[in-house]
């Protein structure tokens, strides 16, 4: 486990100030604020409706917030262009909460889908089959290459999904609930799996659940988000500790 | 009271949605000459368009060829004029007939196609993951979908045509014994020049008008499964509606060249 002072001294990939966001009369953030550092797994943790997907839409610019500040790796990401942001977002994975597979291709058209576009990134000639096997090795399921995403469980697609973020060497990821819908026993399986990615690539990681169990395994730090603000941050003991009932709430079962 | 104010909210999202759709368009003549062409899934969509619906306008033609020429028989035997069925038919069947029914039988097949899948992509997040992964959406789907109707809606309102004429001329030959070289003689004498440009002219404004509500009601799409189903719905309503208005214009403005 990392200690909050080694934390402290490192560089902060992922910043949110006062974070305002409202659909009509529905407030759902309030003045949200967050870092993320270099390496780390930050864990936000809320009751479902409490607004962690709008959050996390805010911040790779798929939502438009009313307003706050968002920069991501010393980039202000509501004053960049369409073009700027496009590569901006290729150091960035997004994991979606319903894995959000293109239906209509398969797992191999699946993963090489976001290289077609980043030849800025991996230069003109992307050895695109070596990738996408690469990426699957990680996740374990080179075997599914062909398969269209009807023909997989819940649990491979969600792995599938990991390996078309991973395909593109983030530098952050960005976890919308990972093991939602999923039984327990795969749900460990896939936390597992971001454990192993953190390690081999170094990755930091925004992971956002509801489930306890995932947090405690996961996290570095955790910040609960509650009435639309960052209510309570700390490590997971410490949140486990306090008294305040809204906390309290999150950690009993 | 109440009903005024219902009358003045749709009013105001009436124009608010014709506002939102000519933004829409503009935005698809911009993305769909921008580099690099998504050639592949282009024609992937023409193929699939053309395969979906070549059978129903095949047999809408079909039976609309044959049931104007048997209803219109009888009138035309009373006053001795049946020698003019094949100017008639063809006429009537080139320049309004012909791309109206191909246009509202794409609308209801193609169309309310384009707004579920659009649709379903966009509830299941698919449009979301293709934007943060950099791809641009936008230009893979939308873009490609709008030429690939635009374009193919004129080659089937060609097909639907010949198929119609074909069935006209089936009924003329069993009842009135006109040979296959004779009915097609007299239908390419009827035919000019002015008869088919603008039909054509007529249908890539149609394909445009399928294209662009259909990809607009999906892309749009409201969370849920009612949101699917709502956006093919609404896609081939406004869609065939859209028709209608085009067709309109589209006589007066021929009008106008015919004067000339
Ligand atoms: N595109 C949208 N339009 C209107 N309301 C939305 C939209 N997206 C989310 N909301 C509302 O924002 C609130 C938070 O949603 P969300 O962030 O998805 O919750 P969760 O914390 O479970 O991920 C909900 O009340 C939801 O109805
Ligand atoms: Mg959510």
């Amino acid at each position: 486990m990392t200690t909050k002072t080694q934390i402290a001294n490192r560089d902060i990939v992922l910043q949110i100030k006062d974070l305002r966001k409202s659909f009509g009369d529905n407030d759902v953030l309030n003045g949200f604020n967050m870092e993320l550092y270099q390496g780390e797994s930050l864990v936000i943790m809320g009751k479902s409706g409490s607004g962690k997907s709008v959050m996390i839409k805010c911040l790779v610019g798929l939502l438009e917030s009313d307003s706050g500040y968002i920069r991501v790796m010393k980039n202000d990401i509501t004053k960049l262009d369409q073009e700027a942001l496009d590569i901006l977002r290729a150091d960035i994975g997004f994991l979606f909460q319903g894995s959000a597979l293109y239906d209509s291709m398969t797992v191999r058209e699946n993963l090489e889908f976001p290289l077609r576009r980043h030849t800025k990134k991996f230069g003109e000639h992307i050895d695109a089959e070596a990738l996408v096997i690469e990426a699957l090795e990680n996740v374990g399921l080179v075997s599914a290459i062909d398969l269209m995403p009807s023909e997989l469980s819940g649990g491979m697609k969600r792995r599938i999904a990991l390996a078309r973020t991973l395909i593109m060497k983030p530098k952050i990821i960005l976890y919308d609930e990972p093991t939602s819908g999923l039984d327990p026993i795969t749900a460990k399986e896939i936390i597992l799996l971001m454990q192993d990615i953190q390690r081999k690539y170094g990755t930091s990681s925004l992971i956002i659940t509801h489930d306890v169990d995932c947090a405690r395994v996961i996290s570095d730090r955790m910040i609960l988000l509650i009435d639309g603000i960052d209510y309570a941050m700390g490590t997971f003991n410490e949140l486990a500790k306090m008294d305040d009932p809204k906390v309290k709430a999150f950690f009993k079962h | 009271m109440i009903g005024l104010r219902q009358i003045k909210s749709q009013l105001i999202n009436f124009f608010i949605e014709v506002g939102e759709i000519s933004y829409f368009t503009k935005r698809f003549f911009i993305e769909v000459f921008k580099r690099p062409f998504e050639t592949k899934e282009f024609l992937r969509q023409c193929y699939q368009m053309g395969n979906r619906s070549l059978l129903l306008v095949g047999i809408t033609g079909f039976i609309i060829g044959l049931v104007l020429t048997l209803q219109t028989r009888p009138t035309l035997m009373e006053f001795g004029a049946v020698s003019w069925m094949p100017s008639m038919v063809s006429i009537s069947i080139v320049r309004e007939i012909g791309p109206i029914i191909t246009a509202l039988v794409c609308a209801g097949r193609i169309g309310s196609g384009i707004g579920a899948e659009l649709g379903s992509m966009r509830v299941t997040e698919q449009i979301d993951a293709m934007e943060v992964s950099g791809t641009n959406p936008f230009k893979y789907l939308v873009a490609t979908r709008v030429l690939a109707v635009t374009l193919m809606l004129p080659l089937l309102v060609l097909f639907g045509d010949a198929i119609a004429l074909f069935g006209s001329y089936l009924v003329e030959n069993l009842k009135g014994n006109v040979s296959f070289l004779l009915y097609f003689n007299k239908v390419f004498d009827a035919l000019e020049f002015g008869d088919i440009l603008p039909a054509t002219i007529k249908s890539f404004f149609f394909g445009l008008a399928i294209g662009i509500v259909g990809c607009y009601k999906g892309y749009n799409c409201k969370k849920g499964t009612e949101g699917v189903g709502k956006a093919a719905n609404t896609a081939v309503v406004l869609s065939s509606l859209l028709l209608f208005i085009i067709d309109f214009i589209a006589v007066f403005v021929t009008d106008i060249f015919y004067d000339l």
